[in-house]
């Protein structure tokens, strides 16, 4: 057992843990955040992805353990109150989704792609991208569609920003 | 998974005094370890986890000596503006691997320890001539990969760091399986101070291999026209439901001449 002590969404969390610990079920099981889903169980579909420390990680593939003293967003953490994230927004407005079960890892691929792509996207690149998140509806023309929709909000967003900065 | 006991090491020394403790494994992004895990395919009493070590962190290019240290993602790898111009070729073939979420995490390090058959930094590695230090002693990569999943890494030693002379030409080409998206063939091509080295790995049945016919050809003169009628043997390549050593023989050249084509690109 280890002591497990992280920052989700904002908010500082501890909890006493297994050491084999997947972090997806730390999430899931001992802080009740299951909006972060468990689809293969094998690194493959990425119904798991969360941000750790910024980055998009398979938390199936992750032990709870090695991301102590970390900071996590997982999908609970993206929402302004009720004001949804340009990529959900556009998620709904686009119905990138069907079933829905890959959508949360999908949401949060796309957050991490769009941040890693200041210069835009093009289909082709979010398509790559998406290797590691599967849709078992198939749903991903809409999934795409949606990405390249935040990504256009999120820039416009950024540069109105800007300029209110300057 | 069974139970295991994690200890995270704040530097290479005391990794090497927690790594004596039962039967353990060193962790770094834990891409393969963990899966293996999962699938009871691994069961160390305890994992030493080396991926918050800062000394193992980063790539550094100084002249033509690239050093990368063993816990840097491939996402590190494949994003370094410095890498991107001393050694081109590595930087894309680290964003080959995996899945972007994959790259986050998994490490040269761990790549090269665990010596996938299929894994593409081996292949990298052997036709850049690299030498890999552990906190121990230096291996030329020649005799680091020893067979499937083999390497010359002793009990408890460590990889620290990767080092190799950028060549003035590389590049890697991959032919995926479609769905687990490793190599079927993949096959680094690099051309130095020292001549041509060209490096298969997903073919062969002792994983990462050079290929001599190749490198032979592409000696006399490097283009692709120069593989034309070069044939390379199926000997002691793998057969698999996914492609038989035939097909991977051919792949290999035709692979090998479009890694040719990029690197003169």
């Amino acid at each position: 057992m280890s002591d497990i002590s992280l920052t989700v969404n904002g908010r500082r969390v501890s909890g006493a843990a297994e050491d084999r610990t997947l972090l997806v079920h730390f999430l899931r099981e001992n802080l009740g955040l299951t909006g972060t889903h468990v689809g293969c169980d094998t690194s493959q579909c990425g119904a798991c992805v969360v941000h750790v420390d910024g980055k998009a990680v398979k938390s199936c593939t992750m032990l709870a353990v090695q991301a102590s003293g970390s900071s996590v967003v997982t999908i609970e953490g993206l929402a302004d109150g009720a004001d949804l994230h340009p990529v959900q927004a556009a998620f709904k407005e686009h119905h990138g989704l069907q079933c829905g079960f890959c959508t949360p890892g999908m949401i949060m691929a796309a957050t991490d792609m769009i941040a890693r792509h200041p210069e835009g996207l093009d289909e082709a690149t979010v398509r790559a991208e998406l290797e590691g998140n599967i849709c078992r509806c198939t749903g991903y023309h809409n999934i795409v569609k949606a990405i390249l929709a935040a990504s256009k909000t999120m820039a416009k967003g950024s540069k109105g920003k800007a300029r209110q900065a300057a | 998974m069974y139970s295991v006991n994690y200890h995270r090491a704040a530097s290479v020394t005391e990794a090497a005094k927690l790594i004596k403790s039962g039967d353990a494994k060193l962790l770094s992004g834990g891409m393969t370890l963990i899966p293996a895990m999962k699938t009871r395919l691994a069961a160390p009493s305890d994992l030493v986890d080396l991926s918050r070590i800062k000394e193992l962190q980063g790539v550094k290019v100084s002249g033509k000596t690239v050093t990368i240290g063993a816990a840097t993602t491939h996402y590190d790898v494949a994003s370094d503006e410095k890498l991107k111009k001393a050694c081109p070729a590595l930087a894309h073939m680290a964003s080959l691997i995996g899945d972007p979420a994959v790259r986050h995490k998994g490490t040269i390090g761990g790549s090269i320890a665990n010596n996938d058959p299929a894994a593409d930094y081996p292949a990298a590695l052997l036709a850049l001539d690299a030498t890999i230090v552990t906190n121990k002693r230096e291996i030329a990569a020649g005799k680091f990969f020893t067979g499937l999943f083999e390497t010359a890494l002793k009990d408890g030693e460590i990889i620290t760091a990767v080092t190799f002379t950028a060549p003035a030409k590389a590049a890697y080409e991959k032919f995926r399986n479609p769905a687990s998206r490793y190599a079927i063939v993949g096959v680094f091509v690099a051309k130095g101070k020292d001549g041509v080295r060209v490096a298969v790995t997903g073919a062969g049945d002792d994983g990462v291999f050079r290929s001599k016919d190749i490198e032979a050809a592409l000696t006399k003169s490097f283009m692709a026209a120069a593989l034309d009628g070069v044939k390379v043997s199926a000997k002691n390549l793998m057969s698999d439901l996914h492609a038989s050593a035939d097909y991977r023989a051919n792949l290999i050249a035709v692979m090998a001449k479009r890694a040719v084509t990029a690197a003169n690109a």
